[in-house]
């Protein structure tokens, strides 16, 4: 069964190849969009806009409190590169997409489901295989050309994210240096076991420019392809093995 | 517990990654207008997809066809990107999208350092090329497109 539903403004797919009964897949579109309501930064009445309205933090919710404490680790852990506070307002969305998917696949494998792909707006975890026993096959965008695809990666049990720029016509647009540059990373798709290190990292990296490839290099058990705007490739030794 | 000790592991390689990598820290300056063709179609999918559950957040997208909007410049509102702000204006003649700047485009960490070949001996390098799409599931970036597709949509409320 596969369904997909706008939340958080982009599509989210999930599709199961076990036999569930449907109110398994409403149950966890429904956790996705309370996520969206606790966490919105444009909602004002999300649990987020009020701690930016001075909510204090001993009623903040479970898992808000464990978002703000992974946020504060992965700032720690990148250096700075990743960091939810943006003038003087705190905005955890770079890692709560990842952070969702993970926790709704938890979700699947808690019910003994084991053949499932869980797809926000472009962040995977797949999980077993597709319909017809073969692993998952997860295409890489060009992100120079949106309906064409660079790359395709053979993945089951692993989390895939990618991070990256504005896409318009054959121009990438480089938030780094502010035009389409040669020098700037168009898109880096990190692979890892689990969607919300894949995440996080691959917001860290692609917020480092052309040195993000040498982070996840060094991450044991994450591979990348890193895009960079002259249409260069650059990718990890291990990354190899997913290409199908 | 295998997420605390894979994050004790990445601490430390990460200490070590530091040590030889210097970071750099420029602020870029406010970009000039992006110039392009395929606005109308990016526009036309993200109003469809968003008009979906409405659950997207700010301002109702815009449902008018194109063509019909009043000619002037009208201001996005400020959406967040993660890595900073993004807004943007979009100047509409005869009835047409003719220009869209950024007002505010993110300010980020960022490090103008190039790969060194020689610290890096194990990475590969290719030139992209298009493959076979059929596939399953499709990875690529969102982030920054959203907030600019939302800044756009509010300013095309106002056309």
């Amino acid at each position: 069964m596969r369904q997909t539903e706008i939340i958080m403004g982009m599509p989210i797919t999930i599709e199961i190849i076990d036999k569930v009964p449907r109110a398994i897949v409403a149950d966890l579109f429904s956790f996705f969009r309370g996520v969206d309501r606790r966490f919105s930064p444009y909602k004002d009445d999300s649990e987020l806009a009020k701690i930016n309205q001075g909510l204090p933090q001993a009623k903040w919710s479970k898992e808000m409190k464990q978002v703000m404490r992974l946020s504060e680790q992965t700032k720690q852990i990148t250096h700075g590169y990743f960091d939810i506070n943006r003038g003087g307002k705190l905005d955890p969305s770079g890692l709560v997409k990842g952070w969702s998917i993970a926790q709704a696949a938890q979700r699947l494998k808690r019910r003994g489901l084991e053949n499932f792909y869980i797809d926000a707006g472009g962040d995977i975890q797949a999980e077993g295989h597709a319909a017809k026993g073969e692993v998952w096959s997860v295409g890489i965008r060009n992100p120079f050309k949106i309906d064409e695809i660079v790359k395709v990666l053979n993945i089951s049990g692993k989390g895939v994210a990618t991070s990256g720029a504005y896409i318009r016509g054959e121009h990438v647009y480089d938030p780094l240096n502010n035009y389409a540059s040669p020098q700037g990373v168009a898109s880096i798709t990190v692979i890892s076991n689990d969607i919300f290190d894949a995440d996080r990292f691959a917001t860290a990296a692609y917020a480092m420019g052309r040195q993000g490839i040498n982070l996840i290099r060094q991450l044991p058990g994450f591979e990348a392809y890193q895009i960079n705007s002259d249409g260069k490739a650059i990718y990890t030794p291990g990354f190899e093995a997913y290409v199908a | 517990m295998k997420k605390t000790i894979l994050g004790f592991a990445v601490l430390g390689v990460y200490g070590i990654y530091s040590i030889g990598v210097r970071h750099q820290h420029p602020t870029i300056a406010p970009p000039s207008s992006l110039q392009g063709t395929k606005l109308n179609s990016t526009l036309a999918k993200t109003s469809s997809s968003a008009g979906g559950s409405g659950s997207s957040g700010s301002s109702a997208p815009p449902s008018k066809p194109k063509g019909i909007y009043r000619d002037g410049t009208y201001t996005g509102s400020v959406a967040n990107a993660y890595y900073g702000n993004v807004q943007t204006a979009v100047t509409i003649r005869g009835g047409r999208i003719v220009d869209v700047k950024f007002l505010q485009y993110p300010n980020s960490h960022s490090t103008s350092v190039y790969i060194n070949e020689q610290a890096m001996p194990y990475l590969k390098q290719e030139t992209i090329q298009a493959q076979n799409s059929n596939v399953q599931i499709i990875t690529g970036a969102t982030f920054t497109s959203e907030a600019f597709i939302q800044s756009l949509q509010s300013a095309l409320a106002k056309a």
